[in-house]
């Protein structure tokens, strides 16, 4: 298992990834999670799993990971 | 006559003791043809440089001083499969062997002739006690010839077995037998697989699984060597994208693998299909589930509490393995129904919760009795949730019987609950009944199926008393969450 990142100091010019893993409502939470990001100066990419019950898969994964410096992955119901 | 054959050196293994030039031969007194062909050992005594070594008794056979293998130590390194092994050595080297009493190649071995006279011409031998299953491991382990690359744990002379596993967070909380080098050789004698063969990726860490790793969960579990094939199949099984053993440790309902064994290996294994099928007191049932799910724990990482987010859990997370009853079914054996031919061993990995009873005393009709199963299959999980789960109809004799007197095939009992579980949507949407939970509004004026196509699994089992089926229901059903999967077990 690789060691997580450090925590960023900010998320000014970061490209913030918002992965939607496919459970009821889960949009409603990145969707507001998204605007205060963008009012922090974040650049916002959405992302979303095929379903909830399985992890990501592989190419999702490296897609996020070439494109975002940070990713917040929501659950909700 | 068998060719001659000699266990190869293993790496670290004791150096293989050298066997006397001459006539050798291997006995043991439990043996009745080594009784039977005691006189012929000494008639060759008399003629040819022999040497008797004896398994299990210095005084046997009488008057030959043969040479103490109670230890099994030349049995176990000259690959001795049988008793008696008779076997012709020149300068340290086996030239030919011959098992069991066969007059002809005793004759032709020894070169003397007129052998055993009024003995019958051939008896085959007995097992040698170094090949006992056992002891197989046991040997192993003295012998240095242990194939086995898991780390070894050295626990401290005054630590508790039991306690010390306890602590090391390898147990589902019951007691598991301890894995020692011994118990896991023994445990590897139950399949021909290689033990550093990788079964699978086990969820949720995806670890690369042995057939090693396997041997030693299973031994914890407390199963015999001729159920790991069974498990090896589960593991397999399990750890399949469409089983979804990661999504189904992960999730907060309360559900598990349920494992189905089809095939002649139920009576082999001596599997329970009747009374009690749910319940305690059968060890291949009771262990061959567990194993399966000490695999998820001890080398997948997937323990309650952290991967594991279950709500409730149910008991049969410990393990939940059941037969079904072929024998007495109505209707064909579940895995051929799942399209495996006949007579062939298998399991079936349901994902499922734990069961729940079904009462109808009266109906004596497969109309009634099917009506009955329905009104109970549509309340799973909620009566007002549709087609989101499977589940496990498991009929029991006394109903079993009703369909087959009025000659209802499994898939016209399985077609007719379909029919009858299709439901009005103004039955279920949300707010219907005064209750919030349901199906969207805008599905008013449909009807709407309580199952998907084949989401009703049937099987046969349980005890012969009592007019009664079980339900066992499932979770997120399909590729959204997981499938049904039926596996081959080979040996």
């Amino acid at each position: 298992m690789s060691e997580r990142l450090p925590r960023p100091e900010s998320v000014r010019g970061l490209t913030v990834g918002l992965l939607d893993i496919a459970k009821a409502r889960g949009d409603v939470f990145l969707d507001r999670l998204e605007r205060r990001l963008s009012d922090h100066g974040a650049v916002v990419k959405r992302y979303r799993k095929p379903t909830f019950t399985k992890p990501a898969p592989v190419d999702l994964r490296q897609q996020i990971a070439v494109e975002c410096g940070a990713v917040v992955e929501a659950l909700a119901d | 006559m068998s060719g001659t054959s000699q266990r190869s050196e293993t790496e670290g293994a004791a150096p293989r003791p050298a066997l006397p030039d001459g006539i050798v031969a291997f006995v043991k007194r439990e043996c009745p043809t080594c009784a039977l062909v005691a006189p012929v050992l000494a008639e060759l005594a008399d003629r040819v440089d022999l040497t008797v070594y004896t398994q299990d008794d210095l005084s046997f056979p009488a008057g030959l001083t043969p040479v103490d293998d109670t230890d099994l130590a030349m049995s176990w390194h000259h690959d001795i499969e049988a008793v008696p092994t008779l076997l012709r050595v020149e300068h340290g080297v086996e030239r030919q062997r011959t098992e069991g009493w066969h007059r002809g190649d005793w004759q032709k071995l020894t070169g003397v002739h007129g052998l055993g006279d009024g003995l019958p011409e051939w008896r085959p031998g007995c097992g040698s006690l170094s090949v006992d299953p056992s002891l197989a491991g046991e040997l192993a382990v003295r012998f240095g010839a242990t194939r086995l690359r898991s780390r070894r744990v050295e626990l401290a002379s005054l630590e508790d077995e039991m306690e010390a596993l306890y602590a090391r967070g390898w147990t589902d909380g019951l007691p598991v037998v301890p894995p020692t080098e011994g118990r896991v050789l023994a445990m590897l004698e139950g399949t021909s697989r290689d033990p550093q063969e990788i079964v699978a990726d086990v969820p949720p860490d995806l670890a690369p699984c042995s057939v090693e790793k396997v041997a030693i969960n299973a031994v914890m579990a407390g199963c015999k060597p001729e159920y790991l094939p069974v498990v090896l199949a589960a593991v397999e099984a399990a750890c399949t994208d469409e089983f979804n053993a990661h999504g189904l440790l992960a999730t907060t309902m309360p559900t598990a693998p349920v494992l189905i064994v089809n095939g002649p290996i139920r009576r082999e294994l001596g599997m329970n299909a009747g009374g009690n099928v749910f319940g305690q007191g059968n060890r291949a049932n009771s262990t061959i589930g567990r194993a399966l799910q000490l695999v998820i724990r001890n080398v997948g990482g997937g323990r309650p509490g952290e991967i594991d987010r279950a709500t409730f859990g149910n008991p049969g997370k410990v393990g939940f393995c059941f037969a079904e009853d072929e024998e007495g079914s109505p209707w064909e054996p579940f895995s051929v129904s799942l399209g495996k031919p006949a007579g062939t061993n298998t399991v079936t990995l349901f994902p499922g919760e734990g069961p729940r009873s079904v009462v109808d005393q009266l109906s004596r009709d497969p109309e009634s009795l099917a009506r009955t199963f329905a009104a109970t299959l549509r309340t799973l999980h909620h009566p007002k949730l549709l087609l989101a789960f499977d589940a496990i109809l498991a009929v029991g004799p006394e109903h079993a019987r009703v369909f087959r007197e009025a000659g209802w095939s499994r898939k016209q009992l399985e077609d007719r609950l379909m029919a009858l579980l299709q439901i009005p949507g103004k039955e279920v949407i949300r707010g219907a009944g005064g209750i919030a939970e349901g199906v969207p509004e805008n599905l008013e004026h449909a009807t709407l199926p309580k199952f998907r196509p084949g989401g009703i699994h049937i099987v046969h089992c349980g005890g012969g008393a009592g007019l009664f089926s079980a339900i066992i229901g499932g979770w997120v059903t399909g590729a959204m969450g997981s499938e049904t999967v039926i596996q081959e077990i080979r040996a």
